[in-house]
């Protein structure tokens, strides 16, 4: 008994000591638990939140871009998907075969979904086809109890309704290249597109809009559990053109087939109610990847599809030039409207001869004379004594020979060569008969389509320096049409000299002499003015010129003279100006007049349309007002 | 003396069941209904698969371990080497059946459960052991020739279950046995020599071991080193128990365990599931709960008037303080993954069972505390 006792009191000695070991070795948990729980939490509880939370960005719905009247040329179209879940299906094969009777599917579509569905978890939607018609989208659903896994998915792409139009200014949206991320996460989602030329370029982040962010939860394997938090986007702001889509229209069917370009404006607030240049493209094709041949056929074409001629065509203005070194000539007072000079067809200037358009001669012209019936010895003469400095001078107010500031990307300067220019470009000293040359808008001077009409606007409109623009407002910042009118400096030119250009242009579609008296306007209340301008490409030698020269149709298309037409309406008060340029187009008034007169007399019409209408909206608004009250 | 006014040789049934601890009874039905709800929320709510069977053995337990308590203490003590020889031979017949099954094999399958021999060792062991040092005298446990018996009684089984391979029951069972020479007595340097003997056998064991229970360890030393693959469990864990915080994230609303970013959580990784839900509160509570069983074992086995079931309540009490130890450290990532599910509460059948059996001895060594037991086993009363 006693041996146990000791025994006993020996066990519990030890049970003491053991007992005490184990508290030891429950404090060491109780104490990790400590570190864990307590001084580690939040380091763990954000590895546990980046376990489970995946964000997923939502791309924003690109703004629209609408013409004048609110009419839609750039939009958002449902874009629909078929996406193929493994796990819903019970079998890949039967769920594809049972696919293939609404679309039918391809040996190698097939492939490569199985090939997808290998590589992917199976609740991972596989695509099976992009860009699906809204038909074969809704046959689909109809069928969906006989198509398990098969799930339909829509996504907006960029749609351009009126597709070639307006190719030019609205651009178009295409996938992010490698050179433009920005570290921007958008910009790397698959299917993300952004602009790549015209307008969609130049407004891109207004278009764009903000991303919105869904936070999901997501297990172990990444399926997503639920939605934890989401963060609508901003969608892209609105933009509002200058362009009248249906004036638009008529200039590219007047230019259709030609390679040309064409320029209406508002002489008052430098809107541009059409610009085009043809040939164009599809910008819609753009959209979802141009083939291979396709883009290389657009990059090959002589005509230049995928050059804005409007902005970045450059050609010798010819004759249209000759207001310009009438208004310098009349500055510097070398001429007034009575000054005369003979033409015999041509003058010698030291041992070189300079040709008039007319074989014959004009008599004796003045200034009305000489621009209505574009006699070329009369500038010749005038240019001799004004000078190329004011010539020049003179041509860079009315815009000429720089960028205009126009909303779109690749605007051209043009060229309004100098003396100290040439010196520059050459190394050369200028010649007298280069500023002959100059005095009927050839030789080295440059302009584009969207200058000549700015330069037209500016001699109508009373002599300001309005500036061209494709972009009204963006959403939101809706302002009235006056409240928009920007005030233009003047250019310092006086009324008369300005009327003596007008009228003479007034007479070269008017008289019945003019130049372009087959493109008048009968109704008298849109009557237009202009100039005709046909620009040789090619030197006409002494020889060529002593046989008879060669018709211009005869010659090879390249080697055909530009056709060039500026003008304005109404004669009274004017409103519009024009500027068309068909190249390799033959004359001035048999090609590009009729295209002139055609958009001024759309334009003039519309617009009295519109104002009825807005006339009689205007008479029911207050009517209804009137109730109102 | 006292046996004659307090310990009827012979209580009759209904007075045993009276003496039972109902309280200590109480404390496990507690824990186990912690586990209950677990289950529940492991399976996102669902009482099937896992809660409702854990609820269904829990029942079946407790009757098993009021049965086993109502037994005579005597009769585990006569019959201790037979119960251990059996286990042993079931132990052999696994490791046969492994042979002929050309696999590694753990378990019996006899039809209506699987056995696990491994499981019954734990306990068996306890009763041969106790039964060895309750007849050994205390200047007998100093002759280390009479240490040879007992060390072969465990290397066997320890050596079989290594090769099964079950690293964490093999542990177990020699910690268990540790504590048990400890408690009776042994000399302390003599584990010390031990401990040097199994330090130098250790690069000699590591070929021994598989692949797998290297990587482990491995792993278990640098988790960081392949955080997707065997690392991961571990790192997940810890990421789930530091996430819980002090308050957790609320029941069921743990994302580790639900999202199943966490291993096993309804067996081995429980524990942390628990954290990650309740906070260090919850697993402090657990872990408060387990200690007040832990006391109640101790004082139990120190109160018993033989030294048969002063070691047996010693066994079980060291088997269920290391059920607890290592699961919770393993998944802590204090000790390498051996596999010991956390008791009581983790989803499992073998593993209740042999710690209700367990708890079931300890209450029989409570019951029969007076019993006075002389060393060859007769009644000294």
């Amino acid at each position: 008994m006693l041996r146990d006792n000791e025994r006993h009191k020996h066990f519990n000695r030890r049970a003491a000591i053991l007992g005490g070991g184990k508290a030891l070795l429950l404090s060491i948990l109780a104490g990790r638990l400590y570190y864990l729980q307590v001084v580690e939490a939040d380091r763990y509880r954000t590895l546990a939140d980046e376990n489970r939370i995946n964000l997923r960005l939502l791309p924003p719905l690109r703004g629209r871009i609408v013409d004048r009247l609110g009419i839609p040329l750039a939009d958002n179209q449902q874009n629909y998907r078929v996406l193929l879940i493994p796990e819903d299906a019970r079998s890949l094969h039967a769920t594809m075969n049972a696919l293939d009777q609404v679309i039918p599917l391809s040996d190698g579509e097939r492939r490569r979904i199985l090939r997808d569905v290998k590589r992917n978890r199976s609740f991972v939607p596989v695509t099976v086809r992009e860009n699906l018609s809204w038909k074969s989208a809704a046959q689909i659903e109809v069928n969906s109890p006989d198509l398990p896994g098969i799930m339909i998915d829509v996504g907006q792409s960029r749609s351009y309704p009126h597709g070639q139009e307006l190719a030019h200014v609205m651009g178009y949206v295409a996938a992010v290249s490698p050179a433009e991320q920005t570290g921007d996460p958008l910009l790397e989602l698959p299917g993300f597109r952004v602009g790549k030329a015209g307008l969609e370029k130049i407004h891109d982040l207004r278009l764009r809009g903000k991303s919105g962010s869904s936070q999901v939860e997501v297990n172990a394997y990444g399926r997503v559990i639920r939605e934890l938090e989401r963060r609508e986007g901003e969608p892209g702001a609105e933009v509002n053109l200058t362009i009248d889509i249906a004036l638009q229209r008529t200039v590219n069917h007047r230019l259709k087939n030609q390679s040309a370009a064409a320029v209406a404006i508002d002489v008052h607030s430098g809107e541009v109610l059409a610009m085009a240049s043809s040939p164009a493209f599809d910008p819609n094709a753009f959209n979802q990847g141009l083939k291979v041949a396709d883009w290389q056929a657009l990059i090959n074409n002589p005509r230049a599809p995928l050059i804005n001629k409007a902005i970045a065509g450059r050609y010798a203005p010819g004759s249209t030039f000759k207001m310009i070194v009438l208004l310098a000539a009349l500055e510097r007072g070398v001429v007034n409207t009575s000054t005369q000079f003979f033409c015999n067809s041509f003058i010698n200037l030291g041992d070189a001869r300079f040709h008039c358009w007319s074989k014959h001669g004009h008599g004796f012209v003045n200034a009305n004379d000489a621009i209505s019936q574009s006699c070329d010895v009369y500038f010749y003469e005038i240019a001799k004594r004004t000078g190329i400095e004011r010539i020049a001078s003179m041509a860079k107010r009315f815009g000429l020979g720089s960028p205009l500031g126009i909303d779109l990307p690749g605007e051209l300067a043009g060229l309004v060569p100098t003396p100290k220019w040439k010196r520059q470009a050459y190394e050369a000293a200028w010649q007298k008969g280069e500023t002959v040359i100059t005095g009927i808008g050839q030789g080295y001077l440059l302009a584009t389509p969207l200058q000549l009409s700015v330069m037209t606007a500016r001699m109508v409109n009373g002599g300001f320096a309005v500036t061209p623009r494709l972009t009204r407002d963006v959403s939101g910042l809706k302002s009235g049409d006056s409240e928009n009118e920007q005030k233009f400096k003047s250019l310092g030119i006086p009324t008369r000299h300005l009327d003596i250009v007008r009228a003479a242009m007034g007479d070269v579609v008017n008289s019945p002499t003019g130049t372009a008296r087959g493109s008048r306007i009968e109704e008298p209340e849109w009557k237009m003015g202009g100039k005709t301008g046909t620009v040789q490409v090619r030197r006409i030698s002494k020889s060529e010129r002593e046989q008879g020269v060669v018709k211009n149709q005869d010659l090879p298309w390249k080697e055909r003279d530009h056709a060039i037409f500026v003008g304005y309406a109404p004669m009274e008060n004017p409103r519009y100006a024009v500027s068309v340029v068909v190249e390799h187009g033959g004359s001035g008034s048999k090609t590009a007049a009729p295209i002139a007169r055609d958009i001024l007399l759309e334009a003039q019409r519309r617009r009295s349309s519109q104002s009825t209408v807005a006339r009689v909206v205007g008479s029911l608004e207050t009517i209804q007002k009137k109730r109102d009250n | 003396m006292r046996e004659d006014s307090l310990n009827p040789p012979s209580f009759t049934l209904l007075q045993k069941l009276i003496h039972i601890r109902w309280i200590f009874v109480l404390l496990v039905i507690a824990v186990a209904f912690i586990g209950v709800a677990m289950l529940f929320s492991a399976a996102n709510g669902n009482f099937q698969p896992w809660a409702s069977r854990h609820l269904a053995r829990l029942g079946v337990g407790i009757g098993v371990m009021l049965c086993i308590a109502l037994v005579d203490i005597r009769i585990w003590l006569k019959f201790a080497y037979l119960f251990y020889g059996f286990s042993l031979i079931l132990l052999i017949l696994v490791e046969v059946m492994g042979f002929i099954g050309m696999g590694a094999q753990r378990w019996l399958d006899l039809g209506y459960f699987n056995l696990q021999p491994s499981e019954i060792m734990k306990i068996t062991l306890v009763l041969a052991l106790a039964r060895y040092f309750h007849g050994m005298g205390m200047e007998d446990i100093d002759r280390p020739t009479r240490l040879l018996i007992p060390l072969v009684m465990v290397g066997i089984p320890t050596v079989l279950i290594l090769r099964q391979p079950d690293l964490g029951t093999a542990i177990m069972l020699v910690m268990a046995s540790g504590g048990l020479f400890f408690v009776a007595g042994v000399r302390l340097w003599k584990f010390g020599a031990l401990a040097v003997l199994g330090l130098a056998l250790m690069p000699v064991s590591w070929q021994f071991l598989h692949s797998y229970q290297k990587r482990r360890i491995m792993t278990f030393l640098n988790p960081e080193s392949d955080p997707l693959g065997a690392g991961y469990h571990i790192i997940q864990s810890k990421i789930a128990l530091g996430s819980g915080g002090v308050s957790g994230r609320g029941f069921m609303q743990g994302t580790q365990g639900h999202l199943r970013f966490l291993p096993e959580m309804q067996t081995d990784f429980i524990f942390t599931m628990l954290a990650e839900e309740f906070g260090m509160i919850g697993a402090l509570g657990l872990i408060s709960l387990y200690i007040l069983l832990l006391v109640y074992g101790f004082a139990i086995a120190m109160r018993s008037h033989s030294h048969f079931g002063r070691l047996v309540g010693m066994g079980v009490t060291v088997t269920f303080f290391l059920y607890v130890f290592i699961n919770i450290a393993m998944v802590m990532g204090l000790i390498p993954v051996v596999g010991v599910p956390l008791p009581l509460i983790s989803y499992g059948g073998t593993a209740m069972m042999t710690l209700l059996i367990g708890f079931g001895l300890l209450m029989g060594v409570w019951v029969h505390r007076d019993v006075v037991i002389g060393r060859r086993g007769g009644d000294r009363a």
